[in-house]
């Protein structure tokens, strides 16, 4: 019996196309319009929120459809849309300031599907609508700023040892620092080489020049990009989007992507608003009042991260474009937490002069953001300035400040992190561009979807039909394994949480026709061999046999050529790209294995049958 | 049929007859494609060459002149505005920007041009803005892609089979894509980067055909010890004939189905798929055979010891 295979080879196929058939089910269940809630900074994902939202959502007579809590969000979930921009709204009122209330599609994928996890594909912002930018960080500009800061603490350096210098100028990457004589350049040297890491200095006459070290340029090119991810990150947060891609491409790019987001406009504003600190004194002498009326003059009323209010005073003393750098560490004498500030020249004498009067007084450090926030007043978009002013961070000054300092008294390592990270992104954050926007409208993503599919839908009934007519039983056979294929594309991209793009559905299309190649090689062939006087069960151990060489050699070319369209883009097309290269080798195994197994199943038992193909 | 023998012609169509009017064709519709592309050049979409494309909606048929002067007005030159689908629908085109420019700033310049009009305000369905440098990186990358694919497929064919038939196979595929790229360049249609990818799959794709008569020349080589290589080739055609233009059939229903129902995004990629397939299945039974038979590939070159013997227990 040579048409068949052994019970572990059809037990494994059977399996593998079951696998496949539930996989690939829960892209077929759609989605539920819900409501989603992301806590800012501290805020509390716990039954108390749950019991909190249903309130105010029975309130205004909503009932959701199902509420789910998980570690990272709170959604819900509601019937109609009508429903979920209603909830929006209400929830939107009652969460203000602590949780941000986007809405989003969530897949409506049945309990059981989500238990063994298995869940849709994600959709592009081609066919679900949203916006795309990619951002190009300006990398001239952050070693401009490194070398400036490099000019300024050599400057300060120099001063503070009491070394003449004549001038300190930064020239075509090079820092010239200018001196009378050999022998103060000489003194000098040695003083920069030993403090000022990252340069790499060399005389020339009287002239010491530094530059930096390729090591050291790589690092800030490297920080740049991702200290700008990050502040994207904090301020897409913000902008209240249901899963929202922000990620480094290449070394100078940041992609972010915004599913569902119509107004561009709002999200520019959004992603370019900039961001400052102060330091203030804390007013301690007066009792911190509960509303702004009663301030006393001199001071401000500021509220914290919790919303608990803190009275400041006016004066400030340092601003965060004097910070020149912030790192996060752990403080040296009681290990704990702590960030370690860099200041410039004029920062650091203000701040030593400030701390040195204020010993055992609190310093507070506010964060301050500058938004332009554009809405709809009576059809007209009025644009306002809004600016976000709160306490990050209040710690008590222990000694005379210099140049270099540290804020301890942190929560922990994870917020000394994030503390150093805002000071960075506040004051560093190298100018960012856009470089490439994609906008697609909701509307056009529902007619991008309707017209792949329905040239998917086209196009398989049309290959289904012809292979029927041309090869009979075995065409309804090539069809069968023509559906598992798809099936196993569409579960290979669901277990990838890959993205479907309109590319990539046309990729799917085409893997139709092409996988069906496979079948026609072998069938061809067994028509080939019944011409040439082959036993019907001879015919079919040798189509399959004969064709196999043929169908892997075409196979491993296409493959080449799928995988090249990985290097070119970084969008939709790469969606065609993954599709493609996962139906081709998936229609390698369904077309030997899976095809194998029904036509065996079919005719294996049959010593002379006749074979209708 | 009966059995082998040398002076019984085994096949139907002698096309091996008219490879040299297949020659002829082949180079004209490749000087043509040459011709054009080199006159009136691609029409590159803004993936390729930078700039903005504006789908904007508006509620009443737009006065198209009233956008193209608030464009002006706001400093962009030579704005192409015209009708999309309907009245009411506008595809704005605008310039790449010079370098220097700033994109964000580009952007709020163009929404404040369209929101001029204030009666009616356009629904903005989709935006497509590439910088330059995006742009330029695209072309390299595409560029690099096509080398990188034509060289790996030239080792593998070279190592499955024989340095001559890889040749021929490669030489078929440029040929097919010097076409496809050719008709969108005379036709002067839409040259995005769904098209590119188009032409990227029919360099993988229009080898299996290739491949297909390319292995029944090998059989028939080691098969039939006496016939000369013209009629090996001629007979390999034959037999593959039905499934070459079976497996193209099927595929170009697929690629149909996008150009026809594919809407704007797909139209031309299914173009250049089906333009691909007709000239990859033409350039696999005559440009790929023929010119691995001017190169002299002979039955010597193709009795490799991989494969003999034991598969050749015939039913």
């Amino acid at each position: 019996m040579r048409n068949h295979f052994p019970l572990w080879k059809n037990s494994l196929i059977s399996l593998i196309l079951v696998l496949a058939a539930v996989y690939a089910l829960p892209n077929f269940f759609g989605e539920d319009p819900s409501v989603q809630l992301s806590p800012l900074r501290g805020a509390l994902l716990d039954q108390n929120l749950v019991a909190t939202a249903e309130k105010s959502l029975t309130a205004v007579g909503l009932t959701p459809k199902a509420v789910e809590l998980s570690d990272k969000r709170l959604l819900i979930r509601f019937e109609d849309t009508d429903a979920q921009l209603k909830a929006s709204d209400t929830l939107g009122t009652t969460f203000e300031g602590r949780y941000t209330v986007a809405l989003n599609l969530a897949p409506a994928t049945p309990d059981w599907l989500r238990r063994i996890g298995a869940g849709p594909m994600y959709l592009g912002l081609d066919l679900r609508g949203g916006v795309h930018f990619m951002m190009q960080v300006d990398m001239d500009a952050a070693i401009k700023q490194a070398e400036e800061r490099y000019a300024e603490d050599i400057r300060t350096l120099l001063r503070d040892s009491k070394i003449h210098y004549g001038s300190v100028d930064r020239n075509n990457h090079v820092i010239q620092i200018k001196f009378q004589d050999a022998n103060t350049l000489g003194q000098a040297e040695s003083t920069l080489k030993r403090e000022v890491r990252g340069l790499v200095f060399d005389e020339d006459g009287t002239t010491l020049n530094g530059r930096m070290s390729d090591t050291e340029a790589r690092e800030i090119r490297r920080l740049a990009v991702a200290q700008n991810v990050t502040t994207l990150r904090n301020r897409v947060n913000e902008l209240g989007v249901a899963e929202p891609v922000i990620q480094q491409q290449g070394d100078d790019r940041i992609v972010v992507q915004l599913p569902g987001v119509q107004d561009t406009a709002r999200a520019k504003e959004i992603l370019g608003a900039t961001a400052t600190l102060e330091f203030r004194m804390v007013d301690a002498d007066h009792p911190t009042p509960t509303d702004e009326t009663k301030t006393p003059i001199g001071s401000k009323l500021y509220k914290d991260r919790q919303g608990k209010p803190v009275l400041l005073q006016r004066k400030i003393i340092v601003t965060g474009d004097q910070i020149i750098d912030a790192s996060s560490g752990l403080e040296q004498q009681s290990g704990s937490a702590a960030v370690f500030i860099t200041l410039n020249g004029p920062g650091a004498r203000k701040m030593a002069d400030t701390t040195k009067e204020n010993i055992n007084k609190s310093m507070a450090v506010v964060y301050i953001e500058n938004k332009n926030e554009t809405k709809e007043v009576g059809g007209k978009k009025v644009t306002t300035k809004r600016t976000v002013e709160e306490v990050i961070n209040i710690a008590t000054i222990r000694d005379r400040f210099s140049k270099r300092f540290q804020i301890s008294g942190l929560d922990g390592t994870d917020e000394a992190r994030n503390l150093s990270l805002l000071l960075r992104s506040g004051a560093l954050a190298a100018p960012v561009d856009i470089v490439e926007e994609r906008t697609v409208g909701p509307s056009l993503g529902k007619e991008n979807i309707a017209q792949g599919v329905r040239s998917f839908e086209i196009g398989f009934l049309l290959v289904a039909l012809v292979v029927l007519f041309y090869y009979k039983v075995f065409g309804i056979v090539a069809n069968i394994t023509l559906l598992f294929n798809v099936a196993l594309i569409l579960a290979i991209l669901s277990a990838m949480q890959a993205t479907l793009t309109l590319p990539g559905i046309a990729g799917i299309t085409l893997t139709v026709g092409m996988a069906v190649d496979a079948n026609v090689l072998i069938y061809e062939r067994i028509k080939e061999e019944i011409r040439n006087g082959a036993s019907p069960q001879g015919a079919i151990y040798a189509g399959f046999d004969r064709a196999f060489a043929t169908i892997w050699d075409s196979h491993v070319t296409n493959l080449i050529a799928a995988v090249m369209l990985f290097g070119i883009g970084s969008g939709p097309v790469k969606g065609f790209a993954v599709t493609l290269t996962i139906g081709i080798i998936t229609s390698l195994f369904t077309a030997v294995s899976c095809t194998r197994m029904m036509v065996n199943f079919i005719y294996g038992q049959k010593r002379a049958a006749k074979l209708w193909i | 049929m009966s059995a082998n023998t040398v002076t019984q012609r085994h096949y139907a169509i002698d096309f091996m007859k008219w490879r040299g009017t297949a020659v002829v064709a082949s180079l004209a519709l490749s000087v043509i494609a040459i011709g054009s592309l080199t006159i009136k050049g691609l029409n590159f979409a803004v993936d390729f060459t930078g700039g903005t494309v504006i789908e904007a909606g508006y509620q009443h048929p737009a006065d198209l002149n009233a956008i193209r002067s608030d464009l002006e007005a706001a400093g962009f030159s030579n704005p192409t505005v015209q009708n999309f689908g309907t009245t009411k629908d506008v595809l704005i085109r605008l310039a790449p920007l010079k370098r220097g420019e700033k994109g964000m700033e580009m952007r709020t310049q163009v929404m404040d041009a369209l929101n001029k009009n204030v009666e009616d305000r356009p629904d903005i369905k989709r935006v497509e803005f590439v910088g330059p440098q995006v742009g330029d990186d695209l072309v390299e990358g595409s560029l690099i892609a096509l080398l990188a694919s034509t060289v790996f497929i030239l080792i593998y064919v070279a190592w499955r089979f024989e340095y001559r038939f890889a040749l021929g196979a490669i030489l078929a595929t440029l040929h097919d894509i010097t076409v496809i790229v050719g008709l969108f360049s005379v036709f002067q249609l839409d040259f995005d980067l769904t098209v590119l990818a188009a032409v990227l799959t029919i360099m993988g794709y229009s080898l299996n055909d290739t491949i297909v008569v390319f292995d029944r020349v090998r059989e028939n080589f080691r098969k039939i010890r006496r016939a000369d290589t013209l009629e090996i080739i001629n007979q390999s055609i034959n037999e593959t004939l039905s499934r070459t233009l079976m497996t193209s059939f099927l595929t170009f229903l697929t690629a149909m189905a996008m150009a026809i129902w594919g809407g704007e995004v797909l139209r031309n990629f299914g173009i250049a798929l089906v333009i691909g397939i007709f000239v990859g299945t033409y350039s696999s039974i005559y440009v790929a055979t023929a010119l691995a038979y001017k190169l002299g590939v002979s039955r010597a070159d193709l009795l490799v010891p991989e494969k003999e013997g034991a598969e050749d227990g015939r039913p």
